[in-house]
């Protein structure tokens, strides 16, 4: 009895001590696999981890010639400088509004689009509408600001004859500023929504075809079928991509608003990272572009890390 | 087999809405993209009164011939060429062996070189301290700018490391380590021939940023002859900078031709949409199912 006590306990330890010996044998015999990650080691190590470092400026005054670190302390003035201002809250409302339109708009058409992609049966069709609304996915994003500049511009767009030829008066798309956001979100739409129904559909590839023959059996309707089998499998998918999002709630597709963004729609399309690159790169107030920066990027990450928390405690798809 | 067994009423007008539901999907995509392209062809003065409003009308080649005689233009062609190449290149060499070394089971330290390169994905430096390294490195208008700071993205990572542990079984390895076969010689000799389908989705999904980036090189680059294609668009899409170029201009005046210039750089923004983009539709039908494949692969486990 005591024997075999001493043995459970000792056993640990001594596996532990052989498995330590493996750990240097294995690491020895793979070698190699030490260059192979090496190039991404150090990739990420400078150039992800280097600017984390750089961070700092955010609390000091930088000062090109003195360097990051010899650079002085100035502990929060630049955030306290930044939640004072008078465009704070503006820059807060536009990003928050852009980003949740985005969402509201944009989370549930691809998922709509992929069920009903799912129910067409005719291989030729469904292929061609694939393949078609796939494609604007490529379109780089200065071409399509190019293209809705041009289709949206006075007098000339093709939209706004398209608006005018059924008997209204089109706006002033790319001037006023009630319109930026609309503008915005459908444009991204019509770029994404085809895209974005690929891993819907992957994910309703794996429905046991047994359910859906029971299902007919028992007399569901087609309807009854979707809402019943196809949106419950898909329904891990749909809550990853929501907390991914939720992520980057501050983080809108800033590329695609620089390029829209003009003097006269400036009150509602500038955003936090617009205003971080203005102020930073074009106006070099390199401290204080970075501490805007910092407090988007915490924004973005405590989201995250809440919503995941909750979707962990109500359901089992969370992130991690 | 058991379709048209019990297709109701109800089912059969579910049906019909769903077939029209896709159509109007295809038809709101597919309507500008051929627009587009009969605009570039047509004469501008039916294109700008919205006569022109599916097949070209009154075809002229003129946006064509000015985008040719636009060196900005070939200039910018030239250098994303350049750039994308070699920015596959280095995204290839820093992806693909990681991924593997990732893949492996027995490679100790993975689970720490997975959580440092994953926390990349959700907090980085931001903008002024990334381009402040750069600059300290030395590369601020260089091509270096462009290729080396996009290097490696942990999602194609994670998507090739997936593809490494789904599709290569662990035998092969163990079998060509028993007869003594270096980890360099299985990876290059046995796994990459395995593994064409990752390299090619990599290549496309890394080439396909490369070629429509524009961000990089509007911040890190200064002399416009180093501009890649999608900073020359800018110039000429957003900010319109292409009244008359080489067009001699300037003569009889008057508002005829202030118009016809107007009505010129529009067919030139046609035509350059055009031009830019073709390299990139025409691979796309022949490639879909790599990309389609890519997304799946990195679906199946984020």
């Amino acid at each position: 009895m005591e024997d075999a006590k001493a043995a459970v306990i000792g056993s640990p330890r001594l596996t532990l001590g052989k498995n330590r010996k493996g750990i240097w044998k294995k690491v020895i015999r793979n070698w190699e696999l030490y260059i192979f990650i090496a190039p991404a080691f150090f990739y990420f190590l400078i150039f992800s981890y280097g600017p984390m470092y750089g961070i700092q400026i955010a609390f000091k005054n930088f000062i090109p010639t003195k360097g990051v670190t010899g650079s002085p302390w100035v502990g929060f003035d630049h955030f306290q400088r930044f939640f004072d201002s008078y465009y704070f809250w503006d820059l807060i409302w536009n990003t928050l509004s852009i980003s949740l339109y985005e969402l509201a708009v944009g989370f549930p058409i691809p998922i709509i689009l992929a069920l009903a992609f799912n129910e067409v049966r005719n291989g030729f069709f469904k292929k061609l509408a694939q393949t078609v609304t796939y494609a604007p996915h490529f379109i780089s994003v200065v071409v399509m600001a190019g293209m809705i500049i041009t289709f949206l511009s006075p007098s000339t767009g093709m939209i706004v004859h398209l608006i005018e030829g059924l008997g209204f008066n089109a706006p002033a798309f790319l001037t006023d500023p009630r319109w930026f956001k609309t503008m915005y979100v459908f444009s991204g739409v019509w770029q994404s929504a085809g895209w974005g129904t690929i891993i819907y559909l992957a994910a309703l590839s794996g429905v046991d075809p047994g359910l859906h023959e029971a299902a007919i059996i028992d007399g569901a309707s087609r309807f009854q079928r979707i809402r019943h089998i196809n949106i419950p499998t898909i329904v891990p998918t749909m809550t990853i991509l929501l907390i991914l999002n939720m992520g980057s709630l501050l983080g809108v597709g800033f590329e695609k608003i620089l390029l829209l963004q003009n003097p006269l729609n400036m009150e509602s399309s500038d955003v936090i990272s617009t205003f971080v690159y203005r102020s930073g790169l074009v106006d070099a107030q390199y401290s204080f572009s970075t501490a805007i920066g910092l407090f988007n990027s915490v924004i973005n990450a405590a989201l995250l890390i809440v919503v995941n928390q909750i979707v962990r405690r109500t359901s089992e798809n969370s992130l991690w | 087999m058991l379709s048209g067994v019990k297709e109701t009423r109800g089912d059969k007008v579910f049906l019909i809405c769903n077939y029209i539901y896709v159509f109007l999907a295809f038809l709101i995509v597919f309507y500008p993209l051929v627009y587009i392209v009969s605009a570039s062809i047509s004469d501008p003065k039916y294109v700008g009164s919205g006569e022109m409003w599916l097949w070209p009308k009154g075809i002229t080649f003129d946006g064509y011939k000015r985008v040719f005689q636009t060196t900005s233009i070939w200039t910018g062609y030239g250098n994303t060429i350049v750039y994308t190449v070699v920015g596959t290149a280095i995204n290839l060499v820093v992806t693909l062996p990681a991924a593997y070394a990732l893949s492996r089971r027995d490679f100790v330290g993975r689970t720490f070189f997975t959580g440092m390169f994953m926390v990349t994905m959700f907090f980085g430096g931001g903008l002024v301290p990334t381009y402040l390294l750069i600059k300290k490195l030395g590369m601020i208008n260089t091509m270096w700018a462009i290729v080396i700071p996009s290097a490696a993205s942990i999602w194609n990572i994670i998507v090739s490391r997936t593809f490494f542990q789904s599709s290569i079984p662990s035998e092969l390895q163990e079998a060509a380590q028993i007869d003594g076969c270096t980890n360099m010689r299985l990876f290059i000799k046995i796994i990459l021939p395995l593994s064409m389908p990752i390299i090619a989705v990599m290549a496309l999904f890394y080439g396909v940023g490369h070629w429509n980036g524009y961000f990089s090189a509007l911040i890190y680059l200064n002399d416009a002859d180093k501009y890649p294609l999608q900073l020359v668009l800018r110039q000429i899409l957003v900010l319109q900078e292409m009244s008359a170029q080489g067009g001699g201009a300037m003569s009889a005046a008057t508002a005829e031709a202030m118009n016809n210039k107007a009505e010129i750089a529009a067919l030139v923004r046609y035509a350059v949409i055009i031009v830019a983009t073709i390299p990139i539709i025409v691979i796309y039908p022949f490639f879909q199912r790599y990309f389609v494949q890519g997304v799946m692969i990195g679906s199946v486990k984020g």
